[in-house]
């Protein structure tokens, strides 16, 4: 089983360098960076600006190869580059990066664990009101963008908070500027600042699980083992709890890793929306700014978050499946 | 003393029925009406009886269980009573039925890989039906599973009890299935159809694992099967169920010699039996039973009846007192005096078709040609490992020297449990490619004979065709049947006109209306499907026919009439069939020649009635042994040859015998004499009786009769 998961590691790796890679060509053969400082008033001249951009590593008079090595090279040493303003990427990447990381997990795991228990309770009420209701609902969120999602709900969080007359939830920004207090008060500042971010990337998720998860578990209440778990004395619920949910979890687990991508992107949206200052913000920042370095290290980042999402997949999947673990 | 007072009636047993139903009505609504899947059944039954009910689909058999244990559907209506000791069960909350269910009465699945939760141990789940009603400790109730699998003989229990359910055979998972059924001590075991998907060999051991568990429990047993044979030998008593009522009901013994409603004398003669010699047709009953949506008034098995009158048509026979036979035999026909004046026998009650004489009959099997010679034919598979990177690890030994010989006019049955390799034997037949190892021949072509041309190829195409196993499957239901049955004639080259000709003809053939040739596979029932495969496969006027278990999927009714139909194809067209089959009694009554294979390897061959009268391999003997015979005196008194284990993995190249690890007559032999057996590959030699078609691979055969 180690085994197997530490060889899934190293494929993980491989496959992550050859994502950022190929973006590294990508952003270089698109952007463009000398227009960044070219098209400065007054203009610099030329040989001020291949300096720099020399300096930087994303002269497009060097030949592409010979810039890939350098950024490999640094790499290695752990230095993802300098940015288009010629700043350290780490610098502007290690703080965003928990902010990321932030949102991500707890959209991410409210997005299951509300998505399994809708559609389980869906599937266990087929054809009823609550399951018709759930499905026109979800359908309704899974063709609604997040962005439109997250702007609806700022709004509806503003006609709340100047009905109550005071500032019930807040949502620029993950904390309240200078907030004065003890670690209790900054706690619950910061959670009430998640909560709006939270709900826009975890409800997509939370529609789409549900509606795989009633299907993987009617199919579940239709075997035949569901059958025997009742037949040796056990009531409805503890046979569908017990017998039914472990194994209509089992395919879920490999759709929780393809909707992370999902919530994933629906975190770039979000972090714009709601002024984070996390990764994905930065990453739009970077496009918009010709920046090939910080577009990589992006690229590098969501790569790993993508694989290591596949990595916890396979985990869990083993965990919950006795067949996968044997065949390793 | 009450009826009502459960503990008295439990301690004074004998007199008072341990379970009651009477009047039992079950219906489904449905948008057409309502389906009544059970229509008033009445039964008892009492401590340590077993009862078994046969029917066949649809009969409302498995309802019947289901109900007594109350697990339907919630929209199912349910009438009638069911009475446990005297409490009454339908209409019980839920809380009430399970305390009662895994702790009272029990029950054991037909498909014991899909009825254990995947996900969990066996001995978890064993484990549980205990703790459930016992609220024993974990330690307790595993020690109380392990001291279960062990009474149900499964190997090593104590470490074999933290294997999953995939990790467990089939006759294994249904021993576990048992001693999750015996683990509180039922009163009442419900068995449905427990042995269906099982090998022939391990369905006897299970039936025997059966036998015991409940006499361990003391437990009453209601063995609903669809195969009146496996009920014959092991039931007290036996209720026939047709259209969801019991139409006749009486002991083991007088149900067979003395049946009193003609669709019982049906099913016992359409039955194919290991026991009779070759060559008579079995009874066919006409038609389909009836659809359980809306029923028409008069006796249900009427339009199926030959005794059939008026009175049939317009009112049911009430479940009544036969007529000349022993009290309790109570049977629902209105002629049931009728048969008892004439005797009842099945060929009398029931039309039997005349079987044509082939052309071919009188001629000896050595002036006839040969249609298909297989001779030392081996197949293997790489064994493979990897996620990215697959690399070969081992061969599965699928086929491992195979010998087959089929003349003009003849029928060879290939016999063997699944995994002996016979389906991988026909596709290589089928595929019509050099094969691995050894030779194949058909009709004088050697497949290995370099590479074959595509003219000869397409020729050879047309001469050889197949039937499969599951009718719905192996039709496309997208194609009107008509299509269906030209495709073979328009991939040879047949012009459209000869093709508009040949289709009705062969519908007619088939025993099918030309008029439904517009019409799709899934508005025909499961016979008639099979028909139309049957067509399918005969449209290239081929000389061979492969039939891939061609009846498994029938009922015993329906059946009958596609054996008949195959043995007058035979006799008219002139053909050869390969016939394969796990059931020894179908192949007893089709083939003329029978090889019997064995992980692999063809260990005896010879004319059908010469090896299941003398059979000299230690393995067809098992095998035959563990065929169930329907007469209960004979069965009862027949000599049981109970193998043990299952089959070894065919992973490993056998050296020397590859029966020897399960063989009878190995275990009894001397080490200079197992040394061989060890080392030896036997070879197939003509061990039988002298000038007898008739070999065996064995280096100590001993002939022995238990037919």
């Amino acid at each position: 089983m180690i085994r197997y998961l530490s060889r899934r590691l190293v494929y993980y790796v491989i496959l992550a360098f050859i994502a950022t890679s190929l973006t590294y060509f990508l952003a270089s053969a698109t952007f463009d960076p000398r227009a960044q400082y070219s098209q400065r008033n007054p203009a610099p001249p030329v040989s001020v600006v291949d300096a720099k951009l020399d300096h930087i590593g994303v002269n497009d008079k060097t030949p592409i190869l010979v810039r890939y090595g350098h950024w490999v090279g640094d790499l290695a040493h752990g230095d993802l580059g300098q940015t288009i303003r010629d700043t350290s990427v780490n610098q502007e990447f290690w703080p965003r990066l928990g902010v990321s990381l932030r949102l991500l997990l707890a959209g991410s795991i409210v997005g299951i664990l509300l998505g399994v228990l809708v559609g389980v309770w869906n599937a266990v009420r087929q054809y009823k009101l609550s399951d018709r209701v759930t499905a026109v609902l979800s359908f309704i969120l899974i063709s609604t963008p997040v962005f439109l999602t997250a702007v609806f709900l700022k709004i509806g969080a503003t006609q709340l908070n100047s009905t109550l007359g005071f500032q019930l939830i807040s949502f620029t920004g993950e904390a309240t500027p200078n907030l004065q207090g003890g670690l209790a008060a900054i706690a619950g500042d910061r959670f009430v600042h998640l909560l709006l971010p939270t709900i826009s990337i975890a409800l997509g998720s939370i529609a789409i699980y549900s509606r795989y998860q009633r299907a993987t578990m009617l199919d579940v209440l239709q075997a035949d083992y569901i059958r025997t778990a009742r037949a040796k004395g056990l009531r409805q619920r503890p046979a569908i709890l017990k017998h039914g949910l472990r194994t209509a979890l089992i395919p879920m687990t490999t759709l929780f890793a393809y909707g992370f991508l999902g919530v994933l992107t629906g975190a770039t949206f979000t972090e714009k929306i709601f002024g984070w200052n996390g990764l994905g913000a930065w990453f739009i920042d970077s496009v918009n700014a010709n920046d090939v370095n910080s577009v990589v290290a992006y690229t590098l980042f969501s790569a790993f978050v993508v694989l290591f999402a596949g990595f916890l997949s396979d985990v869990l999947n083993a965990i919950l499946d006795p067949r996968v673990r044997t065949q390793s | 003393m009450t009826l009502t007072d459960s503990s008295t009636s439990r301690a004074a047993g004998g007199d008072v029925p341990l379970l009651e139903v009477s009047g039992l009505t079950v219906g489904f609504p449905t948008p057409d009406g309502v389906v009544e899947a059970v229509r008033g059944i009445d039964f008892t039954l009492r401590r340590g009886e077993v009862l078994g009910i046969v029917g066949e689909s649809g009969s409302g058999k498995s309802v019947t269980s289901t109900a007594i244990l109350g697990l339907l559907p919630p929209t199912a209506r349910i009438g009638g009573s069911i009475r446990l000791d005297g409490t009454e069960l339908v209409g019980a909350d839920d809380r009430s039925m399970s305390a009662i269910r895994g702790k009272r009465i029990s029950m054991v699945f037909q498909d014991p890989l899909s009825a254990f939760t995947p996900v969990y141990t066996v001995g978890q789940q064993i484990a549980e039906t205990v703790r459930i009603h016992r609220g024993s400790s974990k330690e307790e109730a595993r020690a109380r599973a392990i001291e279960l699998l062990e009474i149900v003989g499964i190997p090593d229990a104590p470490r074999r009890v933290d294997s999953f359910p995939h990790e467990f055979s089939g006759g294994m998972r249904q021993r576990a299935m048992i001693a999750m059924a015996i683990a509180n001590d039922p009163d009442v075991i419900l068995a449905d159809e427990p042995t269906t998907a099982l090998d022939v060999t391990i369905q006897a051991q299970v039936i025997a694992v059966l036998r015991k568990a409940q006499q361990e429990a003391g437990a009453a047993l209601v063995f609903v099967s669809h195969d009146l044979g496996v009920i014959a030998g092991f039931a007290d008593r036996i209720a026939v169920m047709y259209a969801g009522r019991i139409v006749e009901t009486a002991t083991a013994e007088d149900l067979f010699t003395k049946p009193r409603m003609p669709y019982t004398v049906g099913l016992i003669g359409a039955l194919p039996r290991l026991d009779q010699r070759s060559g008579q047709p079995l009874v066919p009953i006409p038609g389909t039973p009836p659809s359980l949506l809306n029923l028409p008034t008069g006796c249900p098995f009427a339009a199926r009846c030959p005794l059939v009158t008026d009175e049939c048509r317009s009112s049911e026979p009430p479940l009544a007192q036969a007529e000349g036979v022993l009290g309790g035999h109570l049977a629902a026909c209105h002629h049931s005096d009728e048969l008892a004046r004439t005797g009842a026998d099945p060929d009398e009650v029931f039309d039997l078709p005349e079987l044509e004489a082939g052309a071919l009959d009188g001629v000896p099997r050595d002036e006839r040609e040969t249609v298909l010679h297989v001779d030392g034919l081996v197949k293997t598979f790489p064994l493979r490992r990897g996620a990215v990177f697959k690399r070969t690890v081992g061969q599965v030994w699928a086929v491992d020297g195979v010998d087959l010989d089929i003349r003009e006019g003849e029928t060879l049955g290939l016999v063997g449990e699944s995994g002996s390799g016979k389906s991988t034997t026909l596709h290589e037949i089928m595929d019509l490619r050099r094969p691995e190892q050894g030779s194949i021949q058909v009709l004088g072509t050697d497949l290995g004979a370099g590479q074959l041309d595509g003219a000869t190829v397409r020729r050879l195409r047309s001469t050889v065709s197949m039937v499969f196993q599951d009718p719905m499957a192996s039709l496309d239901p997208r194609q009107p049947v008509s299509d269906i049955i030209a495709e073979p004639l328009l991939a040879a080259g047949t012009p459209a006109g000869d093709v508009a000709r040949r289709v009705p003809a062969l519908m007619k053939m088939v025993g099918l209306d030309s008029s439904a040739a517009s019409r799709f596979p899934h508005e025909f029932s499961g016979g008639q499907r099979q028909r139309i495969s049957i067509a399918r496969a005969l449209a290239a006027s081929p000389r061979l026919v492969v039939l891939d278990e061609p009846v498994s999927a029938l009922d015993v009714s329906i059946q009958a009439g596609v054996l008949n139909l195959l043995r007058e194809l035979k006799a008219k067209l002139g053909l050869s069939y390969l016939f394969v089959s796990h059931d020894l009694s179908v192949i007893r009554h089709v083939a003329d020649r029978v090889s019997v294979m064995y992980l692999g390897r063809t260990v005896e061959t010879g004319a059908v009635d010469e090896v299941f009268e003398h059979p000299l391999h230690p393995y067809t003997q098992a095998l035959l042994s563990a065929v169930p015979v329907p007469d209960p005196a004979r069965e009862r008194a027949r000599e049981h040859i109970l193998l043990p284990g299952d089959p070894p993995n065919p992973t490993e190249k056998q050296v020397g015998c590859r029966f020897r690890g399960r063989c009878p007559v190995f275990a009894m032999l001397g080490a200079a004499e197992k040394e061989r057996c060890a080392t030896e590959v036997p070879l197939a030699l003509p061990h039988g009786r002298d000038g007898q078609d008739h070999t065996a691979a064995c280096h100590f055969p001993q002939e022995k009769q238990l037919v």
